[in-house]
């Protein structure tokens, strides 16, 4: 044990958090297009797996026949919208349920990825082209800064349109479909809209991701739902206990990726825990079920019946006591 | 003007569930005709609502609102004509959405959604007006979240917004059934103001038999699907709940404890 403490470098803890912090913040731009469509649409969607791989792919494959780094991010944005269109469409036309239209457009791009790339993985070549978002460590600071700025460009994105009249409709459908309709809003419409805009930020993420660690791989969304599910959850969490009432709409966004950001702080420090790696993804699924049990056990604490019937174990025995002393 | 010209609508045909909901039935509505609708349970009135808004399409027949054909329009664009209350008050607003959002939502009913600001100030102060002749005091709440309303004010609000924008026709489906009597009153007396203020075409169902008496200026009776009386004017002030349960004992139709008890 003492051995095994002994081992643990506080220094290299230290050297590893700027990484972490960089993920955390490119991540927070996936988990606000979760955010979109799980918390805004109410609409489970497993597209992003995906669409993340996506985003990737195209960003990589462009970089390689030499377009600029910042133009192949916007082109996996593009495609990530044609891949949530596929999602939304599947769902809305065709009448598939909402979790199985984004398993069945997720494992088509698989395919589609591989023949994207042509094999499995793609490199970027170190050197060919410098990259705005890289983990390089001597321009590290700049991706982080550079990541910031995307992320609240983002948020003031998402904050204005949301509060445009359309974004006013897709929030009314995500929370009451009959009522939209009532008010005439075409809801399909609304629910294709809003799964292509997600599906969008989640590419765009990919692309920045494969920038960043210099290649992207056919299986480098595996698991990100549960990633992006995780920063939304462990944000609504945080923000709940920090702000309380005074939580407005901006904050719930930008504690989005302050989730992300807490994930990967987490996860580097797993890590340096000497925490297999090969582990991660069961210690991702156990933290998001962790954080996703909290509300309820909140509301559990005081109202449930073992709650009652301790309450009144406790009531009974009181007054056994005083008759007693009677 | 409503004109409804022999619609009929089958659910689950050709099953053993099958269910004539609606059998050929035609009537029309003039200009500022206030027509309250009764019948027994799965007499066809929720089904009427349902084929003028455009819920589902009908197997036959044609709904025209003031010269239009609306029998093929989606429930969406069909919005567009309507004002629809319903009977569950959580139906009729998005409850975790704020008051003046939920107003905003209405007030763009059949109209282009851009990205505009989705609430201006200038409708904020309007519909502050129109809250407070209400009188629920929700005219200082208008940035509360609707799900925190009475299912009363949530009724009264939906009233509210369905009539924001004048619509060509009024639906109110039961939407006072889920209330207490007195709040139930009180959403009455607030929809015979609007819908007489603004001269509006509307098409009331009610289970209550003394409520489809007392407003209104006209009253069509449904048992299975069709139209078993239809009385207006001064001969519907005239009607007393006996008159109307006779009637619908003579055509057949059983009387429901809830329609005999109120």
């Amino acid at each position: 044990m003492a051995a095994y403490f002994a081992s643990l470098n506080p220094v290299a803890l230290w050297n590893a958090a700027p990484g972490g912090l960089a993920q955390g913040l490119i991540w927070g731009i996936m988990a606000l297009g979760v955010y979109f469509t799980f918390r805004i649409l109410n609409f489970a969607d497993m597209t992003c797996d995906g669409s993340f791989a996506l985003g990737g792919a195209v960003a990589v494959m462009l970089i390689l026949g030499g377009a600029n780094p910042w133009l192949a991010i916007l082109a996996a944005f593009a495609v990530g919208l044609l891949a949530g269109f596929a999602t939304g469409i599947l769902h809305t036309v065709l009448g598939i349920p909402d979790i199985l239209a984004g398993i069945l457009v997720q494992i088509s791009l698989y395919s589609i990825n591989l023949n994207i790339m042509g094999k499995a993985n793609q490199a970027i070549p170190v050197g060919q082209s410098t990259m705005p978002f890289t983990s390089n460590i001597r321009y590290l600071g700049q991706t982080i800064a550079l990541t910031l700025v995307c992320d609240v460009v983002i948020i003031l994105i998402l904050y204005w349109f949301l509060g445009t009249e359309v974004g006013s409709a897709i929030r009314a459908t995500g929370i009451n479909e009959h009522m939209s309709r009532a008010q005439g809003i075409p809801t399909g419409k609304m629910k294709v809209l809003t799964i292509s805009l997600s599906n969008g930020l989640i590419a765009l993420c990919g692309a920045i991701i494969a920038e960043y660690q210099g290649f992207a791989d056919v299986k480098m969304g595996q698991g990100s739902i549960v990633i992006g599910l995780a920063a939304v959850i462990i944000g609504e969490v945080l923000s709940e206990a920090i702000c309380g009432k005074r939580l407005t709409f901006m904050l719930r966004l930008a504690f989005t990726i302050i989730g992300a950001v807490v994930y990967y702080f987490v996860y580097v420090f797993v890590l340096w825990l000497k925490f297999p790696a090969d582990d991660m993804k069961l210690l991702t699924a156990i933290v998001v079920a962790i954080f996703l049990a909290v509300p309820h056990f909140q509301s559990a604490g005081s109202n449930s019946f073992r709650a009652l019937a301790r309450r009144n174990a406790k009531a009974a025995k009181q007054q056994q006591k005083e008759e007693h002393h009677a | 003007m409503l004109e409804i010209r022999h619609i009929s609508k089958t659910f689950n045909p050709g099953t053993i569930n099958e269910k004539k909901a609606l059998v050929d039935v035609s009537f029309t509505l003039n200009d500022g005709d206030f027509c309250t609708v009764i019948g027994g349970n799965g007499a066809g009135k929720s089904t009427i609502m349902n084929a003028v808004s455009g819920v589902w399409p009908v197997d036959s027949g044609s709904i025209w609102i003031d010269g239009v054909d609306v029998t093929t329009l989606p429930e969406h664009k069909r919005a567009a004509y309507l004002g629809r209350v319903f009977q569950d008050p959580m139906t009729g607003t998005a409850g975790d959405m704020q008051i003046d959002e939920n107003m905003a939502l209405a007030a763009r009913r059949g109209k282009p959604r851009g990205l505009r600001w989705g609430v201006t100030k200038a409708e904020r102060q309007k519909y502050r007006e129109e809250l407070a002749k209400l009188d629920l005091g929700l005219e200082n709440r208008l940035t509360a979240k609707v799900g925190l309303l009475s299912g009363g004010q949530r009724q009264a609000l939906t009233l509210l917004m369905a009539t924001l924008q004048k619509p060509h026709l009024l639906l109110l489906d039961e939407h006072t059934a889920a209330l207490d009597p007195k709040t139930a009153a009180k959403v009455l007396a607030a929809t015979d103001r609007i819908v007489s203020e603004g001269h509006l075409t509307t098409l009331m169902v009610t289970h209550n038999m003394r409520d489809a008496i007392a407003h209104g200026n006209r009253l069509i009776m449904m048992s299975n699907g069709q139209i078993i009386y239809d009385v207006r004017g001064e001969d519907k002030k005239k009607l007393h709940v006996e008159d109307l349960l006779r009637k619908f004992e003579e055509a057949g139709g059983e009387v429901s404890d809830r329609m005999a008890l109120s």
